[in-house]
């Protein structure tokens, strides 16, 4: 029987999709594979930013936690998507919850063994974040929208 | 009634309120109600998916609101109608058994023919929900004219969810998709939630083969436009429905006009191609 390593479900992940194979082999070195059952967390805000995550398989509720009540689930990102930045810049600490909204099948790459090969590998660092910039921006750009659409919109009972 | 209509146009005197007795009230979510409607002429009134109604509440006024029904069911005519101005205000408090004035129906309806042979997909959020009932409905009745059938819908939350009975049915269909997403949720939800664009993304379209039908905000049509660009479908084939403030319902008076169109007439559906340029022109 062959044991295959993560390389290909890192590799047929998007995120990573037409990636040099000798780079995305230095990438799978700092990776693991996961599973949450609904509900579990993978990450928590405030907590270190030690990670990011492929998500393969399922549903991550991005949860923001608000004093004084209970947290709000403010976005979800699926299969074929990525969850967390943080990693990447200082403090190094996640700035909300992640949690498990069904089962999901994820492949965890460790930050700290990533940002290391980044800087000892300047044309590394270059590609991952030119592929992490294209969905920093969507993302915010959604999210700006999102705040037009609450400002215009009209909600219950206005 | 008349039911399933066969062709549109303006009814015989458009100026003209017919009387129509509020058969039944429905609360939907917060600030959003149903009226069904009977004629007490006892007449039919044929209308076509994507008209809508000028509704004449007497003594305090008029307001244009879309038929949300299914157009095949004769025995009632169907409004949603949100809580925005004085007149709907009165409409809320107003009971089973009282009498309005209706006009109509006006405006290009949704040209299902135009979906034939393709997937198609719904966009809408909160109450855009209204006008495209009508035509999923229709589709619905037409299901082997059309490939995949999506529906994305948003919400602001999960507890004004509009007509969360028929996303229920329609779900439970095996030959529809429908996709909810709301913009913030209690933890612990295990829905989707972000804007209707980010569900328009992950949905099953080719976009070659796909029409898309799309119901927002006049501030929001174009993202979710955009959206659909993303996945491939092309303005030709995007069908939006937009809403001014429509009086007259016949192009008379002028009070809906969008650049060289009047919404009442020209619309409220339009092409997206036909009205695109429109949309980066400020203060149309």
């Amino acid at each position: 029987m062959k044991i295959e390593g993560l390389g290909p479900l890192v590799a047929e992940h998007p995120f990573f999709a037409g990636m040099d194979p000798a780079a995305l082999e230095i990438v799978v070195g700092c990776c693991a594979n996961e599973v949450f059952k609904p509900g579990a967390y993978l990450y928590r805000q405030g907590e270190p930013a030690d990670k990011f995550y492929l998500v393969r398989d399922g549903l991550v509720a991005i949860e923001i936690y608000v004093p004084g009540r209970p947290p709000i689930a403010v976005e979800t990102v699926e299969a074929g998507e990525i969850i967390g930045w943080s990693w990447l810049t200082p403090p190094f600490k996640w700035s909300n919850d992640a949690r498990a909204a069904d089962t999901v099948r994820a492949i965890s790459i460790d930050g700290a063994c990533l940002r290391t090969k980044m800087e000892n590998d300047r044309t590394l660092g270059y590609e991952i974040y030119k592929r992490f910039m294209p969905i920093m921006a969507r993302r915010l750009l959604q999210n700006r929208i999102r705040i037009v659409e609450l400002a215009t919109e009209p909600g219950g009972g206005e | 009634m008349d039911g399933h209509p066969l062709s549109h146009g303006l009814p015989p005197d458009p100026m003209l309120p017919r009387q129509f007795r509020i058969a039944k009230v429905k609360a939907e979510v917060p600030g959003v109600f149903t009226w069904h409607l009977t004629p007490l002429d006892g007449g039919g009134f044929a209308y076509q998916a994507g008209q809508f109604n000028m509704l004449y509440v007497f003594g305090v006024g008029e307001v244009p609101i879309s038929i949300s029904g299914d157009p095949r069911d004769g025995s009632k005519l169907i409004h949603t109608i949100r809580v925005a101005g004085s007149v709907t205000k009165v409409m809320a408090k107003m009971k089973a058994g009282e009498v309005v004035g209706v006009r109509g129906p006006f405006g290009r309806p949704w040209p299902i023919e135009a979906a034939y042979g393709s997937d198609v997909i719904f966009v809408t959020g909160t109450i855009g929900l209204a006008p495209l009932r009508p035509l999923i409905h229709e589709v619905l009745h037409q299901r082997e004219q059309f490939g995949k059938v999506v529906i994305c819908y948003g919400s602001r939350g999960t507890g004004d969810i509009l007509y969360e009975d028929d996303l229920h049915h329609w779900r439970g269909r095996f030959d529809v998709n429908v996709h909810v997403t709301v913009h913030s949720a209690p933890a612990g939800y295990r829905g989707r939630v972000g804007s209707v664009a980010a569900a328009v993304r992950v949905a099953r379209i080719t976009g070659d083969s796909t029409t898309a039908f799309v119901c927002r905000s006049e501030s929001m049509t174009k993202p979710a436009v955009d959206a659909l660009h993303e996945r491939g479908v092309t303005s030709d084939r995007i069908w939006v429905t937009l809403e001014r403030n429509m009086r007259c319902g016949v192009g008379l008076c002028g009070h809906c006009q969008f650049g060289p169109t009047f919404m009442c007439k020209d619309g409220p559906v339009y092409r997206f191609d036909e009205i695109e340029p429109l949309f980066s022109v400020r203060e149309v």
